[in-house]
């Protein structure tokens, strides 16, 4: 059929040849083209994709670190973390998550809202994300996950660390911790950077206020993981930080002291040192339990917090806002002298009444209390005796004094749950209730009623600063080292009695701020609030201590929660015989000892009665407490100021 | 101008060996032994059963390519309609008898092994229509009446292929023929009515298309279109590649085939896999490598007097080279995944299988350049 060597085969196998040429130059140039996909792929972008590569490889499962603890002035634990057993599923090593389930519903009461629960987070996140079944198991329980653990695919359990609170009588000082919300993640930017799942933050108190340092810092545990996202070994391991560690002006034992006396009533104690503004204690009453928030309050404790008329919650110390009652006196006294309105030597008769534009304004004592000075108007408390002086010195100006000694602002930085109070003026009054001020509002605030509104820790730093002699305090509760300024300046002046400096130079020296004109008006009122517990006559006498190194000087209070009417009046229809809401708070504020000050103290009792009756007893034995426990705080400063 | 048939019949076994192109074998070796290597790798550094198979075929195979050089060209003029309609029953077999895997209905189990006569039909083709080409003059081949039978001949195959369903060795197959035709002197006139008539009836095509395939050619438009899907092939392979840099990460040490994230790492995408351990200068490696192998079979091709060993050196290279295109191509992202092997390298008994007779058929005309087909 073909011939070889014939023409035609040759013309054939030249057209062959041709064609072939076509398309090796066609397959050159193809290869030429993978050739540079390739320096694209590997020389060019080689980077990006290592990059790519490596986000493929690793994964991160983050660490919750261990919050800080927070210490007592002795270095006593007030919130520490304790070991605790937890339970973790990771859904994708779970051959069968229903059976699973059914079976640590057996083994663990888990309700079948909280597996409902569980299962919806768990389609919400990816299989390998491990979710968190039970944060705190008891023993047994974890030991019964541990006899069964071949029949729990995915199923981890897992030793960890929880917050603790030893004690309840700081519950709310320290506040507590727990699962942070949506609210808290929009709230505080650096828990949003740790996006640790299920890790706790501060609620109230100082964990609150301290949040961010006490945290710590996030750790990680870096795995290479394949393409199922199946662990396959550990790369890197950054255990992260431990959050700092505090430690507080409390002592704990004053603390718990006095939350034992405090009891079950409605009530709030603060000492505060009055040379360096250390808080010792400062106990609210009822207490909760900070340790059920840690994993998730049950509801049943929760309704009964919530719905108990003592509010246990409630930090009373700093968020409770009380009229100051006859407390406010000793700065009314203070701030008539200070501005030269009255002459402490004025005598008045109260005949228990007195009358302004028609208005009757009583006197706590329905007979009256007689011919008085203003030592023995103090020290009895007449009320009579004072509308006068604060009718004479007008609101405004008693409202800067009061205003000076603390009353009306916030003592600390960071507490969520502090009120500043109110201390009234003309000024506050249009601004806020929009009307102008009557003179006998004057009259009320003169005995710390009406508008004025202040917290037991306002009332202690008033007492401190009336006590130290007229110094300004920072008040504070964390413990940083030394500042003894005011300490200082008294020893130095005991040393130096005949110092030719004028006072405002000397103290400019110390750096401290005094908050009087004359400190003369300052003793004065020392020695009244001496009287009004020492001496025969004073409202707090039954109180009193006969010991000179517990002596101590303080001043009544009852504040009016309801006006009384004139059928009552007229019955003398006693504290008690009123309902529990209606009855006053009782408050007393103190310094001790007398000779040689060194504490303020302010205690309130939710409608306790009277302060004589029922404030004043329970300061005497705290002031007892703290004043024996004296010399151990004086040893532990120095060592803290050898450290320093 | 020919030697006479006498001479060529005398052949020593000597001459024959000698005659031999060593450069092809060697080359052939060396991705072999580079496959056994990337294998190795993919098992995880295991001796485990994909190696051992695989070098268990390579050494089969590679005995077989020697034996098959020594068939006189003759033979594989004779043959070739055999083989090829040998072929064709075989892929009706895998019709009717074939084994599923993965959705698509490519095997024959012969026991000792699972066939995919659609590897084989590709050089069968190739064979047959050489055979075809070198009977009708240069003046024939643009007649209408004959081109009817290689038309035949090539869409029959092509559509069993398609229906299994296997786009990627359809593609390759049809690739093959068309080649001879090309190089027969087939008019280009005919080519362009071809793409007209192809190009005006793919939307019936493509209705026909499984729905994982249309996926797949839209994926390779946008491979982002849905990254955990579709397009996790693309994008993990280019990952893979570009993040072996200049030299690699190292044997063994290839991250994203080691965990999984390379799909098909033992067949489609070896290259990848081997490229990740050893980078840019590994993959040009196997580039330069597979361009000899082409350039020794169109040399081949050059040297061989009759028409029939001409078209065969010629297309069988062009096909060779369009396995290696179509495959690093998918791989690179250049092209959509459609499935095709690259040879020698890919795990694979019929593929392995395809390539070396393939080969071997190139070699004998190697040996018997000289000799007349008939």
């Amino acid at each position: 059929m073909i011939n070889f060597g014939s023409g035609s085969t040759v013309i054939k196998s030249k057209l062959i040849s041709k064609r072939m040429f076509l398309l090796t130059s066609a397959k050159a140039i193809v290869f030429l083209g993978i050739f540079g996909r390739l320096v694209s792929l590997q020389i060019n972008e080689a980077t990006k994709y290592k990059t790519l590569s490596d986000k493929n490889r690793f994964r991160e499962w983050k660490l919750a670190p261990e919050r800080g603890v927070i210490r007592d002035f002795f270095n006593k634990e007030i919130a520490s973390n304790k070991k605790v057993y937890q339970l973790h599923i990771t859904p994708e090593n779970s051959p069968n998550l229903e059976r699973l389930f059914i079976r640590l519903k057996s083994l663990l009461n888990l309700s079948d809202k909280r597996i409902f629960y569980l299962k919806r987070k768990m389609a919400k996140q990816k299989p390998w994300e491990p979710i968190v079944v039970s944060d705190n198991l008891t023993w047994s329980e974890f030991s019964r996950i541990n006899l069964f653990l071949h029949e729990l695919q995915g199923v981890e359990p897992i030793v960890s660390v929880a917050r603790i609170y030893p004690d309840q009588s700081t519950a709310h000082l320290v506040g507590y911790v727990s699962e942070a919300s949506a609210k808290d993640l929009q709230r505080k930017s650096y828990i949003r950077d740790m996006s640790v799942a299920g890790i706790s933050v501060g609620k109230t108190g100082l964990e609150q206020k301290l949040d961010k340092e006490i945290i710590g810092k996030v750790g990680f545990q870096r795995y290479e993981v394949n393409a199922y996202g199946k662990r396959v070994r550990q790369i890197q391991v950054d255990t992260g930080q431990a959050g700092k560690n505090y430690k507080t002006t409390i002592d704990l034992e004053v603390q718990r002291f006095a939350a034992e006396i405090l009891g079950d009533k409605a009530a709030s104690a603060c000492v505060m040192d009055i040379y360096n503004g250390d808080v010792i204690s400062m106990v609210s009453s009822p207490s909760f339990n900070p340790n059920a928030f840690v994993h998730g309050i049950e509801k049943k404790y929760w309704q009964e917090l919530i719905n108990n008329e003592k509010k246990p919650l409630n930090n009373k110390s700093i968020s409770g806002l009380y009229p100051p009652g006859s407390t406010i006196k000793t700065i009314v006294a203070l701030s008539a002298l200070e501005n030269d309105v009255w002459n402490p030597k004025k005598y008045l008769i109260c005949t228990g009444k007195t009358e302004l534009y028609g208005e009757k304004f009583h006197c706590w004592k329905k007979k009256g209390h007689g011919t008085l000075n203003m030592r023995t108007a103090i020290q009895r408390s007449c009320d009579v005796y004072f509308y006068e002086v604060a009718r004479l010195l007008g609101v405004d100006r008693l409202s800067e004094t009061a205003k000076k000694f603390g009353l009306g602002s916030k003592l600390f930085e960071g507490f969520i749950e502090e009120r500043s109070g109110v201390v009234p003026n003309t000024k506050w009054k249009r601004k806020f209730i929009g009307k102008n001020w009557y003179l006998g509002e004057t009259l009320h605030s003169g005995i710390g009623q009406g508008y004025f509104q202040s917290t037991p820790m306002q009332l202690c730093l008033m007492t401190a600063q009336i006590a130290n002699g007229g110094f300004k305090l920072k008040p504070r509760i964390i413990s940083d080292g030394n500042n003894n300024k005011l300490k200082e300046y008294i020893d130095y002046k005991n040393a130096n009695p005949n110092d030719p400096l004028p006072l405002d130079l000397l103290v400019a020296n110390f750096d401290l701020k005094p908050l009087f004109r004359n400190q003369e008006n300052i003793n004065f009122v020392k020695d009244a609030m001496y009287a009004s517990t020492n001496e025969v006559g004073g409202t707090s006498y039954a109180s009193r201590f006969t010991n000179q190194k517990f002596m101590f000087a303080g001043k009544t209070g009852s504040s009016q929660i309801k006006k009384f009417t004139e059928l009552q009046r007229e019955l003398e229809v006693k504290q008690e015989q009123l309902d529990y809401k209606d009855r006053d708070h009782a408050l007393f504020v103190a310094f001790a000892p007398y000779k040689d000050p060194k504490y303020a103290i302010s205690v309130v009792v939710e409608h306790g009665g009277s302060g004589s009756k029922a404030a004043a007893p329970i300061a005497k034995k705290i002031i007892k407490k703290v004043l024996e426990r004296d010399s151990l705080r004086e040893t532990m400063k120095n060592k803290i100021g050898e450290n320093v | 101008m020919f030697q006479p048939r006498s001479i060529q019949s005398n052949l020593s076994f000597k001459d024959k060996i000698v005659s031999m192109d060593f450069v092809l074998i060697f080359s052939i070796l060396a991705i072999g032994i580079i496959s056994m290597f990337a294998m190795y790798s993919t098992d995880g550094g295991e001796f485990k059963y994909h190696t051992r198979s695989h070098i268990i075929r390579f050494i089969i195979f590679f005995i077989l390519f020697l034996i098959l050089s020594f068939f006189q060209i003759r033979f594989w003029h004779k043959t070739s309609t055999l083989i090829y309609l040998s072929c064709f029953i075989l892929l009706l077999g895998v019709k009717y008898f074939g084994l599923t895997s993965q959705g698509s209905q490519r095997w024959l189990n012969f026991y000792f092994m699972n066939l995919q006569p659609s590897e084989l039909m590709k050089i069968a083709l190739i064979l047959f229509l050489s055979k075809y080409y070198h009977r009708i003059s240069t003046q024939d081949v643009n007649k209408i009446k004959f081109l009817f039978l290689p038309i035949l001949a090539l869409v029959a195959p092509v559509l069993l292929v398609v229906a299994q369903p296997d786009l990627g060795t359809s593609i390759l197959i049809a690739l093959g023929g068309i080649v001879v035709a090309w190089l027969a002197g087939v008019s280009v006139k005919f080519f362009s009515y071809a793409s007209i008539l192809f190009i005006s009836l793919m939307p019936i095509a493509i209705s026909f298309l499984k729905p994982y395939q249309k996926a797949r050619i839209l994926t390779f438009l946008n491979p982002d279109r849905d990254p955990l899907g579709a397009g996790y092939q693309i994008i993990q392979s280019k990952i893979a590649i570009g993040s072996g840099g200049l030299f690699g990460k190292g044997f063994l040490n290839g991250s994203q085939s080691y965990l999984d994230y390379l799909p098909e790492k033992h067949t489609d995408f070896i290259f990848t896999l081997f490229s990740e351990e050893f980078g840019f200068f590994g993959s040009l490696l196997i580039l330069m490598l597979y361009s000899l192998i082409i350039h020794r079979i169109v040399k081949i091709g050059h040297e061989t007097r009759s028409t029939f060993g001409k078209l065969y050196c010629f297309s069988f290279a062009t096909a060779f080279f369009f396995y290696v295109a179509v495959n690093m191509g998918m791989v690179l992202g250049l092209l959509p995944i459609v499935g095709a092997p690259l040879p020698i390298l890919s795990y694979g008994g019929s593929s392995m299988m395809a390539i070396m007779i393939g080969l071997g058929i190139a070699m004998s005309c190697k040996i018997y350049k000289d000799t007349p087909v008939n």
